[in-house]
């Protein structure tokens, strides 16, 4: 694809993102910025509060089955999630339950910007979290839940952790996954360990590249609206065995590095050469 | 964090709302709705305290040319002046679109 005809799609705020994905003209709100449902602790700590607190949430449709999209603002906190953010993609997350449970299916699509849960929000922020987990794996049992990386934030800390829950996970050059940021591996091992402003060692550890080539993500795709947007729908056209399901694959995996002499990027590629997922 | 609140005459009657921006570092989003008693308001509520003088030249400027009876609501994150102008004024285009 030409460098003319792509549209960026990391450079757009999180409501375009939803608007750009979902089947064009089905793109429909739900608690939007004039409901007011704000963090109530930001301004406590003097931290000025987003009308949205951050999370777009949209119904429509995706090849003209029902849909719901949950967007995060990277922009807005560094896209972290609290208890009203947090919350928002849960209750998005269990009403797409409820309603695969009544057999009308509604496909999910996470659309992952994040550093985690916000530490301004600690606890609130966590257990949001684990109802995001929880409500992925039960919705899993109905429908595949997409997620989508496409940077500049990335996706880490508890939030990584619903990225490797989804059925299919698509991802760009640009965006990285991990548990921890490099700057909170920096801190807590030391800049032998790793050095926060060495962009190039970064995405060669946690790049959606490596991430792709190692089998941890689904789909490596151009940063461009029009293809993230065949991208996620080929994703729930092709349902496959999610990664927190191949137990025994990723424990075989594991056994295979040695922890005392780690893995270069380049090594691991070829441990965990990209198998073919059941 | 400071909070500001403005208010302005105006003659034309709001037929939506709109949202624009986001509360992202130097950027701030704006909130407009009608305003139900026919004047315009404006709830700012910013990180950088003690600039109350430069917000009230800013929202002056802008209502010098815009006679909606909006409520507005900013929520700034340390935004420059020619930021919030081009962000109201963003908001102003999309009521008309």
């Amino acid at each position: 694809m030409s460098a003319r005809t792509r549209q960026s799609f990391s450079e757009l705020s999180a409501r375009e993102r939803a608007r750009a994905l979902l089947d064009p003209g089905t793109f429909r709100e739900l608690l939007g910025p004039f409901e007011r449902l704000k963090s109530p602790w930001l301004p406590l700590q003097d931290i000025v509060a987003q009308a949205d607190d951050g999370v777009v949430v949209a119904r429509g449709t995706l090849d003209r089955e029902s849909a719901v999209a949950a967007a995060i603002e990277g922009a807005y906190q560094g896209g972290s999630i609290g208890e009203v953010s947090g919350a928002k993609i849960a209750g998005a997350l269990e009403l797409a339950l409820r309603d695969c449970e009544r057999g009308r299916p509604v496909r999910p699509l996470l659309l992952l910007e994040t550093g985690g849960v916000r530490l301004q929000e600690a606890n609130l922020g966590l257990a949001a979290i684990a109802e995001i987990h929880a409500a992925i794996i039960a919705l899993r049992r109905h429908v595949p839940v997409v997620g989508v990386i496409a940077g500049l934030v990335g996706c880490f800390g508890g939030m990584s952790l619903a990225a490797a829950l989804c059925s299919h996970l698509i991802i760009t050059r640009q965006a990285r996954l991990g548990m921890n940021g490099p700057e909170v591996i920096e801190q807590e091992a030391g800049i032998a360990e790793l050095d926060a402003t060495d962009g190039t060692d970064i995405w060669s550890l946690m790049g959606g590249e490596q991430r792709y080539a190692t089998g941890l993500a689904d789909a490596l795709v151009e940063d461009d609206v029009a293809a993230i947007a065949v991208a996620v729908r080929n994703a729930f056209r092709s349902a496959t065995a999610p990664r927190s399901e191949q137990v025994e694959e990723f424990g075989r995996r594991l056994a295979a590095i040695d922890a005392q002499a780690p893995p270069s990027p380049a090594q691991l590629r070829t441990l965990w050469a990209r198998a073919r997922r059941p | 964090m400071e909070q500001l609140k403005f208010s302005y005459p105006a003659r034309q009657t709001l037929s939506r709302r709109v949202h624009v921006g986001v509360v992202g570092s130097g950027d701030l989003e704006v909130l407009m709705e009608p305003s139900p008693d026919g004047q315009a308001h404006v709830s700012v509520t910013t990180s950088v305290a003690g600039f109350a003088a430069v917000w009230q030249h800013v929202l002056d400027r802008f209502f010098s040319r815009f006679d909606g009876a909006a409520a507005i609501e900013i929520n700034d994150a340390g935004a420059t002046p020619g930021v919030v102008l081009l962000r109201l004024e963003q908001a102003a285009e999309a009521l008309r679109e």
